[in-house]
């Protein structure tokens, strides 16, 4: 790989996370898109249909979708069906809100398009807590 | 963020602990998008069925409850979206017996919180609807949408445990809709071609909110003919929000802060964006296949106006349905369909009337699996773009051609 390994982000919070990353130019809904009891995405339509999300960095383009998504996460993470952090282009407040609650890892706002720059599968940590958060892929 | 001397002591424990973990998750989101301080609200809801509190979201709430009174209880007027269940039809609809228990924990934990228990998503319709400037913290994206772009008032979208927050606080973050930068127009949008039946405002505003594909974008929509009604309205706007995460929107002429088309902008329109009734047939097509079979019809999301409810109420006089047909509205239209025989009627055809709950927040997944329900008719877009991560295949038409279909089990 010859591009930038590493990717700054606008604002992020949460923990220091490593782990495989699952990317798909779609959005994200915990209610729309996910059965939160298999761990998968169980929209017909979404990119990510059928894979499984469960400890996975979910790097995505745009939070979408209505508000439930602000408790669910905080409901997966207790019964552990839980993606390791969240990676948007684009959130709303509902994805912030939701991952403020549930302590998920959440990071958004790149100067390229995330789901581009992060190959699916890629070994990515995040570092919310830098000066200037960033994304690094460790191997692709 | 600059926190004025009653936040402070919030957060420094001094109100306990429920208004100092209110204060803590408001700094959290508030810094992440750069807010300067946090505005004062004058109403929250919440949204909290139990398909998304889970246990964990109700032992949290418990948790909230078991305080002293002083320290628990809500500071402003703070209501409830749609539960996720209608106490009195669960066993008909084959709700489990644990959904029903999360549910009255839930009802328990927010009595104690001091929260109204109003189980509605069109508040604007039968509550308090809020006034042009009021800031408030509204969950339920079909209630924010219509209440930033209709009325004027200023909410962004506010989930469950932040609407919570909101009401022990009396205050909320002061970003997005709350500033008037993000309420001017950033889209502009030219139909060609005005609905009639509310699931073609709600085809619309999918449309519409497909465009947009974000919430930080607020459509200008020019080329009605006319001045929709409120239940147009609240299918338009439910739509936007749910297929675009959209959260305000302008109709020059008509909506809250574009009395004209400048208006709605900052500067210049942007390049016009023209849409019409081929990109509605389109959205609609997209559901349509599927098979003729129909083994549910559920009018819901949002919940039913009393005027919605005569119109169905009307088409099932005299008729007798096949397959479960499921009207849904809010605790407080309830007893006046009761009162004005709207109930008797629907029910005379074998319909149900249930209140209070919402189809799509009330496990749905589940009673799919229960009723052996899978192919659903509806008048609801809102409704249709939600239930196929739930296993549905939905098909979205007109609420005389879902009466149909409830009569004869078919598509026709």
């Amino acid at each position: 790989m010859t591009g930038p390994r590493e990717f700054a982000a606008a604002a992020a919070f949460g923990e220091r996370v490593r782990g495989q990353a699952l990317v798909a130019a779609d959005g994200f809904s915990a209610r729309y898109d996910l059965d939160r009891h298999a761990g998968t995405f169980s929209r017909p339509e979404h990119k990510l249909f059928g894979r499984c999300y469960i400890g996975r960095i979910l790097v995505l383009d745009r939070a979408k979708g209505g508000v439930a998504t602000a408790w669910m996460l905080h409901e997966m993470r207790a019964r552990g069906v839980m993606p390791a952090a969240l990676v948007l282009n684009t959130v709303n407040p509902i994805m912030v809100q939701g991952a403020a609650f549930a302590g998920l890892t959440l990071m958004s706002g790149f100067a390229e398009d995330i789901t581009v720059c992060v190959p699916d599968g890629a070994l990515v940590e995040l570092d919310p807590a830098a000066l200037r958060p960033v994304l690094r892929i460790l191997s692709a | 963020m600059l926190l004025n001397e009653a936040a402070e002591a919030m957060l420094r424990g001094d109100l306990g602990p429920a208004r100092q973990w209110a204060l803590r998750h408001q700094l959290e989101v508030g810094r992440f998008f750069a807010a300067r301080d946090l505005v004062p609200v004058g109403q929250a809801h919440i949204m909290a069925d139990t398909e998304s509190l889970g246990e964990a979201g109700v032992a949290f709430l418990e948790g909230l409850a078991a305080l002293p009174a002083h320290e628990r209880r809500v500071r402003i007027p703070t209501i409830t979206d749609p539960r996720g269940s209608d106490f009195a039809a669960a066993a008909r609809l084959k709700q489990q017996d644990w959904m029903v228990a999360l549910e009255r924990r839930t009802v328990a934990a927010f009595e104690a919180l001091g929260i109204l228990l109003t189980n509605t998503c069109v508040n604007y319709q039968t509550i308090m609807p809020p006034v042009r400037g009021e800031h408030v913290a509204y969950g339920d994206t079909g209630v924010v949408i219509y209440c930033n772009s209709v009325l004027g008032a200023r909410s962004n979208f506010e989930g469950g445990p932040s609407a919570l927050a909101a009401g022990l606080t009396a205050l909320t973050p002061r970003y997005g809709f709350h500033l008037d930068g993000q309420r001017r127009g950033s889209l502009l949008v030219e139909t060609d071609w005005a609905p009639t039946a509310l699931h073609e405002w709600g085809a619309l505003g999918g449309v519409v909110g497909r465009l947009a594909g974000d919430y930080w974008r607020v459509p200008v929509l020019v080329g009605l003919d006319r001045v929709p009604g409120s239940d147009e309205l609240k299918h338009f706007g439910a739509a936007m929000a749910s297929f675009g995460s959209v959260a305000m929107f302008h109709i020059p002429g008509i909506t809250a802060e574009a009395p004209t088309l400048a208006d709605a902008f900052d500067g210049p329109p942007p390049a016009l964006q023209r849409i019409g009734r081929a990109d509605v047939e389109r959205l609609l097509a997209a559901y349509a296949e599927g098979g003729d079979a129909v083994d549910v019809v559920v009018f819901s999301a949002p919940q039913l106006s009393l005027f919605e409810l005569q119109h169905l109420a009307g088409l099932l006089d005299g008729r007798r349905v096949l397959v479960p047909l499921l009207a849904v509205t809010s605790p407080q239209v309830k007893p006046d369909a009761d009162r004005l025989g709207l109930t008797a009627r629907i029910e005379a055809a074998g319909g149900m009337l249930l209140q209070g709950m919402c189809f799509y927040q009330s496990y749905a997944r589940e009673l799919a699996e229960a009723n052996g329900w899978h192919r659903l008719a509806t008048n609801s877009a809102k409704l249709t773009n939600i239930l196929g991560g739930y296993g549905y295949r939905p098909v979205l038409l007109s609420m005389e051609a879902c009466v149909e279909a409830a009569c004869t089990g078919r598509l026709t």
